[in-house]
């Protein structure tokens, strides 16, 4: 096994194409590290992409903000700015694992992981979170949705890494919120995660809407039927039942050790419904 | 398989070490360099025995490759003690009886200084959250928890 560690995106590109299926990307290691132990997986090429300045940084510009996706969730939740406009996405990504985990778990890992229960990744989807991915063609922007195929697969070609996520800056009158479901208050794997992101009128009428959910299917879900639901309305019982009734009939859950299939459709309702909540409450707190 | 040579900053003094790419860096603390006060638990980051602090930050050391830390700095639960004088971290522990078979104390020593280096006055709520990562089948927590609030006062007044 052998380990690069490139200064820049192209010669991690170029390191990823020659290794081809042999090859894997080093992020915070939190996942790859413990796959690598259990036999899971087995690269021969390791590419730790840290010491590349663009995938480290956070940076503003007048669209949005652009976060490395080699940042870890420590470092993130040092970006006030990020936390102020878009508090669920930070505080999707800061409940995963323990303080040593945020240390080094990284956006772009949780994502390429490919874990269903991946806690950022419903956020990211319901803030409308853009990855950008290099490769050997060059540059591609890709909505975080269609990133993870199946259960640790994802859509990226041979040779292509995500060097960042876009996120816009946040509008008058919009908030987003994560809750997640666990057994117990910290260290656990999601059995639920729903991320809302909305925008309201000046009267609090919801204009649009964004619902993801996480750990219900086999790969993150974006459900439109659910953010549907919310526009149009003052989040009154009616609309959240609507909603939470979506979000329910868009699972398509697995039976474990966490959960039952009924627990989790019944579950990605009541969270959907109370994520919603927290996001209109921020948004009309944030005028 | 040649080896990478690597530099690095151990507790403040300069160390260079070869290790294979697969070695962790507990592996390297314990087995290249024969700093074992670093325990190895679980391996899979689950229950905070290895933790050190790389550049500043609080990590598992078993997942960190022992070649990801070349130019780096790291501390470990051999650089809390100022020579024969423990910190005050160490002392509460003692007191406190925050410890019984000891194989997680490290772990917990070097997570909460690293709490209490960035916020000196914490809440019960948050120094259980910061350790959460941390495990301990001996005590029951209650005792560590008592331990780093106490040494969180003393060195308040200390300073």
């Amino acid at each position: 096994m052998n380990y690069q560690s490139p200064e820049t995106v192209d010669d991690a590109v170029a390191a990823l194409s020659a290794a081809g299926a042999a090859g894997r990307v080093l992020a915070g290691g939190t996942d790859l590290l413990v796959q690598m132990r259990s036999g899971r997986r087995s690269p021969e090429h390791i590419v730790d992409v840290k010491n590349i300045p663009e995938m480290r940084s956070v940076t503003m510009t007048a669209d949005g903000f652009r976060i490395g996706a080699a940042v870890a969730g420590a470092e993130l939740g040092e970006q006030a700015q990020v936390i102020a406009e878009w508090p669920g996405v930070v505080e999707a990504f800061e409940l995963i694992g323990s303080t040593q985990i945020q240390g080094r778990a990284t956006l772009g890992g949780n994502l390429c992981n490919g874990s269903p229960a991946a806690d950022s990744v419903p956020a990211m989807i319901a803030a409308g979170t853009i990855a950008v991915i290099a490769g050997p063609g060059g540059r591609r922007e890709v909505p975080v949705e269609e990133i993870m195929t199946a259960p640790g697969q994802t859509s990226l070609g041979d040779g292509e890494l995500v060097v960042e996520f876009m996120l816009p800056r946040r509008a008058p009158l919009s908030g987003d919120a994560y809750l997640r479901f666990i057994p117990r208050t910290e260290m656990d794997i999601a059995v639920v995660g729903a991320g809302v992101n909305l925008t309201v009128d000046s009267a609090g009428v919801c204009q649009s809407a964004r619902v993801g959910l996480g750990a219900v299917a086999p790969t993150p879900l974006l459900v439109a039927d659910a953010a549907a639901a919310l526009v149009g309305s003052t989040l009154d019982d009616d609309a959240l039942n609507k909603a939470a009734a979506a979000a329910s009939a868009a699972c398509n859950p697995i039976n474990d050790k966490r959960g039952t299939v009924e627990y989790r459709v019944k579950v990605a309702g009541v969270l959907t419904r109370r994520a919603a909540k927290i996001a209109y409450d921020r948004a009309r707190a944030h005028a | 398989m040649s080896k990478h040579h690597i530099s690095t900053s151990i507790n403040g003094e300069s160390r260079e070490f070869l290790c294979e790419t697969r070695q962790t860096l507990l592996d390297v603390l314990r087995d290249e360099l024969g700093m074992i006060g670093s325990k190895e638990g679980c391996s899979s980051g689950d229950c905070g025995a290895c933790s050190v602090e790389v550049d500043g930050r609080l990590v598992c050391s078993c997942l960190v490759l022992g070649v990801e830390v070349d130019g780096k700095e790291i501390s470990t639960i051999e650089g809390m003690a100022d020579g024969e004088n423990l910190h005050p971290l160490q002392t509460k522990f003692l007191e406190h009886a925050a410890l019984q078979c000891g194989v997680c104390t490290p772990g917990f020593l070097v997570a909460a200084k690293s709490l209490l280096d960035r916020n000196p006055n914490p809440t019960e709520t948050e120094v259980r959250y910061w350790l959460a990562g941390n495990l301990c089948r001996c005590t029951g927590y209650d005792k560590i928890v008592r331990a780093v609030m106490d040494a969180a006062d003393e060195m308040r007044s200390a300073s």
